[in-house]
C-alpha cells in the first residue's frame, strides 16, 4: 500500500510548465531518488511535497490524507537543504532542539533526544559549537540530525551532499544509507549525481524537462533504460544506428558489420544502446579502430571510431594483453546486453 | 630574511600610507587638537580671546544646569530618533527584501530618494506641512474640524525627532538590508518545516540574525542625530537648542569661541565613548553571527 502518493501532480509558473503529470507511489520505509539534470523539476517536486510550493494540478497524499491541505509547518516532514540552512545564531544542540521546542517536548526528553540525534550522526561532543565553526561535513550532519530528531513521516533531502568534496561525499553516502536503514524513515533524495542516486536508492525516478522518464530500481534504470535520455544520463553508453531487416528469413538485426537474429517486435531503423563495459573485442563484429587507450588502474578505457560512429569500450584490467592504439578491432556484444528502440527520422 | 629587507618591509607600509596620513593629520588631528586647546582659553566681551590655560569654560558647562539640560535634550532626541528609525526601518527593510524584482528596486529608490535631496530642503518640507497655522496639514485638519488649534510641530522635540528620523531612515534601512542579504534564503523554510509559525520565525530566527545590522544602523543614526545641525536649527531654532546649534551660536553669534569649543569637544568625546562602547558590546554579544 502506498504511504506517500503523488497523483498527476503538475506545477506551472506562468505559461511555463515545470513539472507535468508526475505520478509516484512510495512505500513506507522506501528510499527514492529524484534524478535529473538541473531544471528538470526535481527540486520543484520536492518543494511541493514540503509545502513551500502549491501544485497547480494533481494530488499529494500521505497515508491517504491530502497533504496539500496541511500547512507546511504542520506536515511533520524532515528536510535537509542544499545549503543546510542551519540557524547560525544557535549552537548545534539548539539547532537540533528547535523542532522539539516547536512541538513542546518536555525539557528532559528534549535534551535526551538532541543528545542521541547528534550521537547518531557522529557529532557527540559538538553540542555547544556554532555552525560557522564547523566544517561542511559537520554542518551537514547537524542538518540531518535536526531533520531526523522530530521523527519525520518523510525525510526530504535536497542535494544534501553536493557541497561536500568527493571523498567526504562518498563517506556520507554510506552513512546516510546506514542511518536510513536503521531508523527506516521513508526518504526522498533530490540529486543530479547518478552515482549517488544508484548507491543510495531503492528506486530511482529519472526526470527530464518536468516529466518522469523512468521509475525503477537502480539496476533496472541502468540496464534497461526506458529512453535515450535515461541511458545517456545514467552512465556512459554507446548508441549505434541499426536496421531490422524482415525481408530475409530469419529476420536480421544489422549494425554495420555486426549482425544478429532480429528479436520479435520492432522493424525498420532502430537505435542500439550498449554499455561500454558490455562490449568486447572479438573475431567477428562491428569494424572499429582504436583511437586512444587510457589506463585507469582497475580498467582500460578505449575510444574507438567504428562504422557506426564513435564508441567507448571499457575492459577490466584482468592482466591479459589489450589492443594498442591504432589497431583495427571488431566490437562484439551479446544481444541481451543491448537495449533497442525505434529510430525516428531516419 | 636579511636585515635590509626586514627594514624595508617595516618602512614600506609607512611610506605607502604617508600621503593619507599627512592629510589626516593636517586637516583632522591638528584642527581637533587646536579646538581642544581653544576650550581652555579665556574670553571676555571686550578683551576677546586670551590664550591662557584656565578651566572657566569647563567649569561653566559642569555647573550651569542650562548645559546639562541641553546635552540631555541632544541625547534624548538622538535616542528617540534611533528607536523610531529602528522600529520603522527594520520591518521596512524586511518587507523590501521580500518584494519581487521590479518593486524591490523601485521602493529601494524611494527609500534612498531623501539622500539625494538637501537636508535643508527636506526639513523645510516638514515645516511647510506642519508649520503653525499656515502649515498645509494643519490648515486642512482645522478646516475639516478635526483639530481646533494647529498640531505643535515647529520648536518641539517631537518635531525634531520626526524630521530627523525621516532624514536618517535610509541609513537604518540600508544597514538592516545588508544583514538580510547574509541570511540563507532557505532559512525561513527550514524553520517552517520544523513547525515554526510566522511570528516565531521572525522572533527566533530572523530577528537574532539581523540584530547586528539593526545595532550598527543604530550607531550610525545615533551619532549622526546627536551631531545633526541643519534639522535642529530649522525645527528647533533658537528656542530649542542642541549641542551642535549651541556650539554654532557660541562661535558665530556670541563670538565666545572658547565656550563653543568646549561644547563641541564635550559632544565629540561623549559620542566617541558611546559609539566605541556600544560597538564593543555588540561585537562581543554577536560574535557568532558576525563570524
Amino acid at each position: 500500500m502506498a504511504y506517500l502518493e503523488l497523483v498527476r501532480v503538475a506545477k506551472q509558473f506562468g505559461a511555463q510548465t515545470v513539472v507535468d503529470d508526475f505520478s509516484l507511489s512510495v512505500g513506507k520505509g522506501e528510499f527514492i531518488s529524484f534524478l535529473g539534470p538541473s531544471g528538470c523539476g526535481k527540486t520543484t517536486t520536492l518543494q511541493m511535497i514540503a509545502g513551500f510550493l502549491d501544485p497547480s494540478r494533481g494530488a499529494i497524499r500521505l497515508e491517504g490524507k491530502d497533504l496539500t491541505a496541511i500547512h507546511p509547518a504542520k506536515r511533520g516532514l524532515g528536510i535537509v537543504f542544499q545549503s543546510y540552512a542551519l540557524f547560525p545564531h544557535m549552537t548545534a544542540a539548539e539547532n537540533v532542539a528547535f523542532g522539539l521546542d516547536m512541538r513542546n517536548v518536555p525539557r528532559g526528553e528534549r535534551a535526551e533526544r538532541v543528545r542521541s540525534a547528534l550521537a547518531m550522526v557522529g557529532l557527540a561532543g559538538f553540542e555547544d559549537r556554532h555552525p560557522r565553526r564547523m566544517s561542511g561535513g559537520q554542518q551537514q550532519r547537524v542538518a540531518l540530525a535536526r531533520a531526523l530528531v522530530i521523527k519525520p513521516s518523510v525525510l526530504l533531502l535536497d542535494e544534501p551532499l553536493s557541497n561536500l568534496d568527493a571523498k567526504l561525499r562518498e563517506e556520507m553516502q554510506i552513512e546516510l544509507r546506514q542511518i536510513q536503514r536503521t531508523i527506516g524513515t521513508t526518504t526522498i533524495l533530490v540529486t543530479h549525481d547518478q552515482n549517488e542516486a544508484m548507491s543510495l536508492s531503492d528506486r530511482i525516478v529519472v526526470m527530464s524537462q518536468g516529466k518522469i522518464e523512468q521509475i525503477g530500481t537502480p539496476q533496472e534504470t541502468y540496464e534497461k533504460p526506458a529512453s535515450a535520455f535515461v541511458s545517456q544520463f545514467l552512465g556512459k553508453t554507446n548508441d549505434f544506428a541499426g536496421t531490422i531487416d524482415r525481408t530475409v528469413s530469419p529476420a536480421q538485426l544489422v549494425a554495420g558489420s555486426w549482425s544478429a537474429p532480429a528479436p520479435a517486435g520492432l522493424s525498420g531503423p532502430v537505435t542500439l544502446s550498449i554499455r561500454p563495459e558490455r562490449i568486447g573485442f572479438g573475431d567477428a563484429g562491428l569494424d572499429a579502430k582504436i583511437i586512444t587507450r587510457i589506463f585507469q588502474g582497475n580498467h582500460w578505457l578505449f575510444q574507438c571510431e567504428s562504422e557506426c560512429g564513435p564508441a567507448i569500450v571499457i575492459r577490466q584490467n584482468d592482466g591479459k594483453a589489450q589492443p594498442a592504439e591504432g589497431e583495427a578491432v571488431r566490437l562484439t556484444w551479446r544481444p541481451e546486453d543491448m537495449s533497442m528502440r525505434a529510430r525516428t527520422g531516419a | 630574511m636579511s636585515m635590509a629587507a626586514e627594514e624595508r618591509s617595516v618602512r614600506a607600509p609607512w611610506a605607502l600610507t604617508a600621503p593619507a596620513l599627512i592629510l589626516f593629520v593636517g586637516v583632522l588631528l591638528i584642527p581637533l587638537a587646536m579646538t581642544v586647546m581653544l576650550s581652555f582659553h579665556d574670553w571676555g566681551q571686550y578683551k576677546g580671546i586670551e590664550p591662557v590655560f584656565i578651566l572657566k569654560n569647563w567649569h561653566e558647562i559642569a555647573t550651569d544646569p542650562y548645559y546639562a539640560e541641553m546635552f540631555w535634550r541632544t541625547f534624548r532626541i538622538a535616542i528617540l530618533t534611533t528607536l523610531l528609525t529602528a522600529l520603522l526601518g527594520a520591518p521596512e527593510a524586511y518587507i523590501l527584501n521580500r518584494m519581487s524584482g521590479r518593486w524591490k528596486s523601485f521602493f529601494l529608490l524611494v527609500i534612498l530618494g531623501p539622500l539625494l535631496i538637501s537636508v535643508v530642503a527636506r526639513t523645510l518640507g516638514w515645516a511647510l506641512l506642519f508649520g503653525g497655522n499656515n502649515g498645509l496639514v494643519n490648515k486642512l485638519l482645522m478646516s475639516l474640524g478635526a483639530i481646533r488649534s494647529p498640531i505643535p510641530f515647529m520648536f518641539t522635540e517631537t518635531g525634531m525627532v520626526v524630521a530627523l528620523a525621516h532624514v536618517m531612515m535610509p541609513f537604518m534601512v540600508l544597514s538592516v538590508w545588508a544583514a538580510l542579504q547574509r541570511l540563507d534564503p532557505q532559512i525561513e523554510n527550514a524553520a517552517m518545516s520544523l513547525g515554526a509559525g510566522p511570528v516565531t520565525i521572525i522572533r527566533r530566527i530572523i530577528m537574532p540574525q539581523i540584530m547586528p545590522g539593526v545595532l550598527s544602523g543604530a550607531i550610525i543614526v545615533f551619532s549622526l542625530s546627536a551631531s545633526a545641525f541643519a534639522t535642529p536649527a530649522i525645527i528647533g531654532g533658537r528656542r530649542l537648542k542642541v549641542a551642535a546649534t549651541l556650539a554654532y551660536d557660541e562661535f558665530l553669534n556670541t563670538l565666545n569661541w572658547p565656550l563653543g569649543a568646549a561644547v563641541a569637544t564635550l559632544l565629540l568625546v561623549a559620542l566617541v565613548l558611546i559609539v566605541v562602547g556600544s560597538n564593543a558590546l555588540i561585537e562581543r554579544r554577536y560574535a557568532e553571527v558576525f563570524r
